[in-house]
């Protein structure tokens, strides 16, 4: 599993460049699908067949990670940027960013005298290069870069850039490895451009049109250091959401996930994130609607260069969406 | 011309008609469909019927306000319809209504304000229009609730090969448009002249969905900081130095296999080009983006200078290698594209 | 049941965003006296037909009004059995001291309590409240609390219905049940009348988090038409806001992007004609109400918007007028009655 896990999560992939992300996963996945496609927007579609008495169910978990992109190149060879996807200014700061074509910056900071007046707009990269023809040569504006730190295994517990949302394909590559026979057709929907706006999870959504929508993705904690008011943490199990900005899970999907755990032994827990949203925000919306819920995998410091999981959650999500996509869905 | 007359229109979000009707008249018999739906958009086709569609979007509403009260001594009380810096509208002569009265939108006088009143910014909900009304109830005669006010600008040649005017957002890129379309095409090119896009791309939301287009190109007239007091890193756009390609903004992150063909086309034919070098502000590109199943999108844009406000500036070189990139673009499409 | 009997049932009842069931089951078996059909939809959207009598094919028309409410949702339980919670869309400051339900394993009845003014020193009276500063006590020991409560759990604020003078009525979540209870009285007026469109009666959820609901039942329906039925400002003791409307001068009709102009313009004559006055409010750009995410769903859906005035919004003493209500319903069912075939085709802009 950890091999597995520091594959998806070393690959570069930020938000609209996710091509590399993509052929790492389609190499994993390939051989438990029944079929495979991508589409216009560079979603990868997996689809396990089900017997044909079931329920047609969209399983999605997102590829791309944040990044910056480069918006203009200076005459010493200083690269200006900006987000994309949520980026704390604190948080990239003195960090070190990798480009599709292996080109490798860091982030340094303009003068700042109060950490409160630090933002995106006074920040640079720098890629080593002594002049702009240097830098010319190496990159362009509109190239995009990720974070680049390889991932650590502390035991039970993993920590790495782009967790969010690496390890939700994760735990989907996995459960397509492990289910066996099942009622329903799974379309596992590898999903882009979810950190600029859910778009991939819309449009795939539109096109596989399912009965039940399930998102595997991060959600934070609140069991670190006076933290912010949050019921969930590391080590209690699979992560049930309740409510995010971008959508009010559907009462009997989460019931349906609740008691699928209750019934296997699995241990879960509730969640309520204040802001932020997932893939199932846009698959609900879809036509005219699609219950849906998200599956979520406990993280510390989303949206660092060091996302914490715990394998027990890890293990626990996996067999919370094995056992739903094997049983037959009543909502 | 054209562009001229585009912009002296008054066409504000839900409000294009004027507009749409110069269109009309433009490209009436040069095109080979032509039709309005329910949010007044004006779709046009160019091209066959079969093969794979691109759509081509400019939008024909400007940033301007909306009339929505009135005071006690006859003035008139206004909101926003887009997104405009309260700063710019300060002591501008504005066209209220479809009758286009004349107004101002008044300032205290510099004698009775103090350094330190100088301060801060007007706010826009502090100001009202004055139409030299006397009571509320006179006002009221002249002027309705959610009348169109729009800035009074004249359009002109500027400078040397520059043109200046109101609404170059998107006008320009609707001239773009009406030049790409009389031309002859191979493939499907929709043209959409749409609504409603400066409160949310609202009218290419609902044309996409309609059309279902492979590709789209959103055709702006977009944001430049190159003014006095931006240092070189912060222009965004240069106009002069020809259209500007997007690289990402609010609303999409253009198709890598279609912006690269775009950026060899442009490189392989000696056509200038920039890149628009932000990531803020939206366009049509998003929504035709995520329409149904999706598709493959890019901008391409007109910089202009000075946007939202009462008048903006662009250049004409600007404006003929934009309609010539395009151009090339869709002749490059003729044998099909692979998103 | 009349208009107001109906308003005050579903005022009481609790249907915070995405758990409407409730308030649901009351509207179903309301719509369901007046239409032709009713069902519920995937996301739990109430829709009721009331067919017209033209011939199959004829035009439609859905009328919107949401019946979720602003309330807030349990993330925590402290270890002194105290929940804690998220109010998006309420004014922390209307919380302290505020009584709730707690929809867990059962209702339970909650406090909002705060430390008395004894014990406040003179600066702390000049902070206002924050949500991370409150917390529910449901009067029971956190061992008993984590048997019955669970994070997730929904809130409602404990409010009854009053009749205030004037035909002025008072109580929670007007916005928007006020809405659903204009179509209903629509229906009641629509029972007496001959009308040739089919009718979409629909109590929406999900509006609050991001107008969820009427976007996937208009995806479902596909109406010729879209009327949505919101609150607007009503204006206030001590306010001099530009915006709001009257409360008891009829109903406001939105002109802006999100409205087509010939339904407003239709809209007026119809009031107009019958006596029925209204107020105009300007909307330029995103309504905020079921009418923009009709209005760009699929290939594009004429829309209007009307706006009962509203008093207090988003806390639990809304104050609206019976009598506004009453002719929004009216103002619909008359306006109904005119559309046909050629009135909406003359709706394609030209």
């Amino acid at each position: 599993m950890k091999d597995l896990i520091r594959k998806f999560v070393e690959a570069y992939g930020p938000s609209g460049y996710e091509d590399k992300t993509r052929a790492v996963i389609q190499d994993e996945v390939e051989k438990y699908a029944s079929g495979i496609s991508v589409d216009v927007l560079g979603n990868l579609i997996a689809l396990k067949k089900g017997d044909g008495t079931g329920k047609k169910i969209m399983i999605a978990g997102h590829m791309d990670e944040i990044g910056v992109i480069v918006l203009s190149i200076d005459d010493n060879g200083f690269l200006r940027f900006s987000n994309v996807g949520g980026l704390n200014p604190a948080v990239v700061l003195g960090q070190r960013v990798v480009f599709e074509n292996g080109t490798t910056g860091v982030i340094g900071s303009e003068r700042v005298d109060d950490l409160k007046d630090l933002k995106l707009e006074k920040l640079f990269i720098d890629i080593g290069a002594k002049n702009r023809q240097e830098a010319e040569a190496k990159v362009s504006v509109g190239d995009m870069a990720g974070f680049h730190l390889p991932m650590v295994d502390l035991g039970t517990r993993l920590v790495s850039k782009g967790m969010d949302d690496r390890i939700g394909c994760a735990v989907m590559a996995l459960a397509m490895q492990r289910m066996g026979r099942t009622p329903n057709d799974c379309y596992f929907v590898f999903t882009v451009q979810e950190e600029v706006g859910l778009r991939g999870a819309r449009t795939s959504a539109f096109a596989v049109s399912p009965d039940l929508g399930i998102a595997l993705d991060v959600t934070r904690t609140g069991d670190t250091p006076k933290s912010i008011t949050m019921a969930v943490g590391l080590g209690k199990g699979a992560a049930i959401k309740v409510k995010d900005a971008s959508i009010v899970v559907h009462p009997k999907v989460k019931n349906l996930m609740t008691e699928t755990a209750k019934k296997h032994g699995i241990p879960y827990q509730f969640e309520v994130l204040e802001a932020g949203g997932t893939d199932s925000g846009a698959i609900h919306m879809t036509k005219e609607g699609v219950p849906s819920g998200v599956i979520s995998i406990p993280t510390r410091y989303i949206h660092s260069q060091c996302e914490m999981v715990d394998l027990r959650d890890v293990e626990a999500c996996v067999n919370l969406l094995v056992k739903i996509l094997e049983g037959p869905v009543n909502l | 011309m054209l562009l001229g007359r585009l912009c002296e229109a008054v066409g504000l979000p839900g409000q294009e008609g004027e507009v749409r009707a110069i269109l009309r008249e433009e490209l009436g018999g040069r095109v080979d469909e032509m039709r309005s739906d329910t949010i007044g958009n004006l779709i046009v086709r160019k091209g066959p019927a079969g093969g794979p569609r691109v759509m081509l979007a400019a939008h024909m509403d400007e940033v301007g306000f909306l009339v929505s009260g009135f005071t006690k001594d006859g003035c008139l009380r206004f909101v926003k319809a887009g997104g405009t810096d309260d700063r710019v509208i300060l002591t501008k002569p504005v066209l209220v209504g479809p009758q286009r009265l004349p107004g101002v939108i008044g300032s205290r006088p510099y004698h009775l304000e103090t350094d330190k009143d100088r301060e801060g910014p007007v706010k826009g909900d502090k100001l009202c229009i004055d139409i030299g009304c006397t009571s509320k109830e006179e006002a009221e005669r002249k002027v309705k609730l959610g009348d169109p006010v729009v800035f009074d600008t004249c359009f002109a040649e500027f400078g040397e090969g520059y043109v200046k005017g109101r609404a170059l957002d998107d006008r320009i890129g609707c001239a773009v448009l009406a030049e790409v379309l009389k031309q002859d095409w191979s493939v499907p090119v929709w043209g959409v002249f749409t609504t409603q896009e400066e409160i949310g791309s609202r009218g290419a939301t609902i044309a996409a969905y309609s059309i279902q287009p492979e590709m789209g190109i959103a055709l702006e007239g977009t944001v430049s900081a190159d003014v006095a007091g931006v240092d070189n890193d912060g222009l965004v756009t240069e106009p002069g130095k020809g259209p500007a390609i997007g690289i990402m903004d609010s609303g999409s992150i253009p198709n890598r296999k279609m912006l690269a063909q775009v950026v060899g086309l442009a490189k392989q034919h000696g056509v200038p080009f920039q890149f628009r070098r932000t990531t803020s502000g939206g366009n049509d590109a998003g929504p035709i983006q995520r329409t149904q199943a999706g598709a493959a999108t890019v901008t391409i844009s007109v910089p202009c200078k000075n946007i939202h406000s009462p008048v903006a500036i662009a250049s004409m070189s600007d404006f003929d290698n934009c309609v010539k990139l395009v151009g090339l673009f869709l002749k490059s499409v003729e044998g099909g594209f692979r998103a | 049941m009349d208009s107001q009997g109906f308003l005050k049932a579903i005022v009481e009842e609790a249907g915070v965003s995405g758990y409407e069931g409730r308030v649901g089951e009351i509207v179903r078996q309301a719509f369901a006296g007046l239409c032709d059909e009713v069902r519920e939809d995937k996301l739990g959207n109430v829709i009721g037909l009331k067919k017209g009598a033209g011939s199959r094919g004829g035009p439609s028309v859905m009328l919107a009004g949401h019946m979720d409410e602003v309330g807030l949702m349990i993330t925590m339980i402290d270890k002194r059995g105290y929940l804690r919670f998220s109010a998006p869309g309420i004014d922390p400051r209307t919380l302290p001291s505020q009584e709730v339900v707690v929809h867990a394993v059962k209702d339970l009845p909650g406090i909002i309590c705060v430390k008395p003014p004894h014990l406040l020193k003179p600066e702390d009276r000049e902070k206002a409240y924050k949500v991370e500063d409150l917390g529910i006590d449901v009067g029971l020991q956190e061992a008993r609390v984590r048997e019955l409560v669970n994070v997730g759990d929904t809130v409602t604020l404990a409010r009854k219905f009053y009749n205030l003078q004037g035909g002025f009525v008072a109580g929670k979540a007007f916005d928007d049940r006020a809405g659903v209870a204009v179509i209903h009285e629509c229906l009641l007026q629509l029972a007496r009348m001959k009308h040739a469109a089919d009718v979409y009666a629909v109590a929406t959820v999900q509006e609050e988090v991001g107008l969820r609901g009427a976007a996937v039942a208009t995806y479902g329906i596909v109406p010729d038409i879209g009327i949505a039925i919101d609150v607007g400002f009503g204006t206030q003791p001590g306010s001099d806001d530009h915006r709001e409307i009257d409360l008891d001068k009829g109903p406001g009709l939105d002109i802006g992007g999100n409205i087509h102009p010939k339904i407003l313009e239709a809209l007026r004559k119809v009031a107009s004609e019958n006596g029925i006055a209204y107020q105009t409010v300007v909307t330029p750009g995103r309504s905020g109400t079921d009418a923009w995410s009709m209005q760009v769903t699929r290939a594009g859906i004429p829309t209007a918007l009307i706006s009962i005035p509203n008093r207090y919004m988003h806390t639990s003493v809304e104050v609206c007028s019976m009598n506004d209500i009453k002719k929004a319903g009216r103002l619909l069912a008359l306006f109904i009655q005119t559309v046909d075939r050629s009135f909406v085709e003359g709706l394609v802009c030209c």
